[in-house]
């Protein structure tokens, strides 16, 4: 425990001083311009403080996001108002269903297509090239094209939002849901043809618990893809709720604490995410019997 | 006419349950064919224990693939308790052993030998019957909930053998099973397969690249000697059928292995 957490708050405090460092230097001109114009001088230590405290830094300290992020989410919860407008829990909330709801049609459409492409030969030659095509062309190039196609065939809301998701996230389920039901060697394949199995009980004897290392890597992938997709698809439509319309708004009216602390708030949603996806891989691959 | 007809009448065709007559299998490669067996005939009557001995790619592995269906000769005729190999596979005439245990590492060591079982379609009360069964036989009584890579790689070679038996099979077809153990641990698994073999009364197909295995298990040595593959020597062993492993030391012995390395000589095997 402790050779791991030496290494950790080294890298944490470098982060930290960096970052301190950083904002004293790109906030010091907005300072100096108040301070001249107010006509008073500033001696070094109060330019620092100041640099560290304005409303509208260009990069903002981590404890002014910090606060920030408690004043939006904890504080408001005990106050009872976690679900209001001004809550990022309730931003928070919008893009996770999103993400979700995009992450379940991703991966199913993900493994789908891997059974597809290991079973069916057509399919191996075709689906892959379209596949990787589709993951060439920049998101932000086609997200507003998907929000506004389906706006016309009168969908709104939330589903255009995890249909990027699900854009996103099916690909890393495919590739490495084909390399899983592949893993199994030729030996593997040749014992259960000398039980004369059929195709179906190869799946689900063989190749399926076979593929769960690889699924559970590509749904890590898939997860954070997800969550991604659904924060891009608020940005293009003016979207007034969810992470990606606070990082907007906050880019409209220069509340750069806004927009950070919704970029963590994304960030910390992530690694909840995954972290929920290792957990259960932990449970799963031990009920399979995984040397510990 | 049943088996049993057939005997009282003199007849012992009944007794054979692998015969190859003249087979030849081509693989084609990028680099052209290359002849894996040509001209095999060889007949194997039943509770024999035959060993394939020979150099890398004298097609030992690729005869024993024939029998079990998994590659399909192109030329002459082999049958198995005289059947085509396929029609003998949907019959579960045969357990396969490879080289590598191959066990689930997800599966318990019982859950592996209920493998076979459960597609083959036995009842579960059955399936438990038959785990308990061949775990006894191969010395592993206790152990069907243990996962594999709580055993030893001895072990693991014994749950696959005896994963192999649960099904009741007559003939048994072991591909260099021990190939990847160390000596020690060999000879003691040479000595139980010959009690195994002689509880079960089975039929014993078994590749291997070691003389004195070969020597000591079989009741005929088939050497075999490469491009193309083919049968260079069958030789009938006059070992009784009780072999404790100090026959090893005996004349008898070291002449059936005098006689195998003097075949494996003439058939080129040490170029």
């Amino acid at each position: 425990m402790m050779t791991s957490l030496v290494p950790i708050l080294t890298v944490i405090t470098a982060i930290m001083v960096l970052w301190y460092a950083a904002a004293i230097g790109m906030n010091a001109k907005w300072a100096r311009d108040q301070a001249k114009r107010a006509k008073v001088e500033l001696t070094t230590s109060e330019l620092i403080v100041d640099t560290w405290s304005q409303d509208r830094p260009v990069l903002p300290v981590p404890h002014q996001v910090a606060s920030e992020l408690w004043k939006t989410t904890g504080a408001m919860a005990l106050k009872g108002r976690a679900f209001s407008k001004r809550s990022l829990i309730f931003h928070g909330w919008i893009t996770l269903s999103a993400t979700l709801l995009g992450f379940v049609f991703g991966t199913g459409a993900g493994i789908l297509l891997a059974v597809g492409i290991v079973h069916n030969k057509a399919m191996d030659m075709s689906v892959m090239p379209w596949a990787i095509a589709s993951q060439t062309i920049p998101i932000l190039a086609i997200a507003p094209m998907i929000i506004v196609v389906l706006n016309s065939v009168g969908i709104q809301g939330l589903v255009p939002k995890a249909f990027i998701s699900a854009y996103l996230s099916f690909f890393p389920v495919v590739v490495g849901m084909v390399k899983g039901l592949r893993s199994p060697d030729g030996m593997q394949l040749d014992l259960l043809k000398t039980y004369s199995a059929s195709g179906g009980e190869t799946f689900w004897k063989l190749r399926l618990p076979s593929s769960m290392p690889y699924l559970f890597t590509a749904l890590k992938v898939g997860m954070a893809a997800s969550l991604v997709g659904a924060i891009v698809g608020e940005l293009p439509t003016g979207a007034i709720r969810g992470l990606g319309a606070r990082m907007l708004t906050g880019s409209y009216y220069g509340q750069t604490i806004q927009i950070w602390s919704a970029l963590f708030a994304a960030a910390i949603l992530a690694a909840s995410l995954v972290g929920i996806i290792s957990m259960i891989e932990r449970r799963m691959l031990k009920r399979m019997g995984v040397k510990p | 006419m049943n088996g049993l007809a057939f005997r009282q009448a003199g007849f012992d065709v009944n007794d054979i349950v692998i015969q190859a007559k003249n087979l030849d299998l081509t693989f084609e490669t990028n680099d052209g064919p290359i002849h894996a067996l040509k001209g095999v005939d060889l007949e194997i009557n039943k509770g024999d224990f035959v060993s394939f001995i020979g150099p890398s790619g004298c097609g030992k592995t690729t005869f024993l693939r024939v029998i079990a269906a998994l590659e399909h000769p192109t030329g002459g005729e082999i049958t198995v308790n005289g059947m085509s190999p396929d029609e003998a596979r949907q019959n579960r005439a045969y357990g396969y052993v490879f080289q590598a245990a191959g066990l689930y590492p997800w599966r318990t060591i019982g859950g592996n030998i209920k493998l076979p079982l459960e597609i083959m379609g036995y009842s579960k009360a059955e399936q438990k019957a038959k785990v308990e069964k061949v775990l006894d036989l191969v010395d592993l009584a206790g152990f069907d909930k243990k996962f594999p890579w709580q055993l030893s790689g001895g072990m693991q070679q014994r749950a696959s053998i005896a994963r192999a038996l649960a099904f009741d099979a007559d003939i048994l077809l072991m591909d260099e099973p021990f190939g990847a153990l160390d000596e020690i641990v060999r000879d003691h698994l040479n000595e139980q397969l010959l009690k195994l073999w002689a509880r079960t009364e089975k039929t014993i197909g078994f590749v291997t690249h070691s003389i004195p295995e070969a020597v000591y298990l079989s009741t005929k040595i088939v050497v075999m000697s490469p491009r193309p593959g083919q049968i260079y020597d069958v030789i009938e062993s006059t070992l009784p059928k009780e072999r404790p492993l100090d026959i090893r030391d005996t004349q008898e012995f070291l002449d059936i292995a005098h006689r195998v390395r003097e075949g494996l000589r003439a058939g080129h095997a040490y170029d």
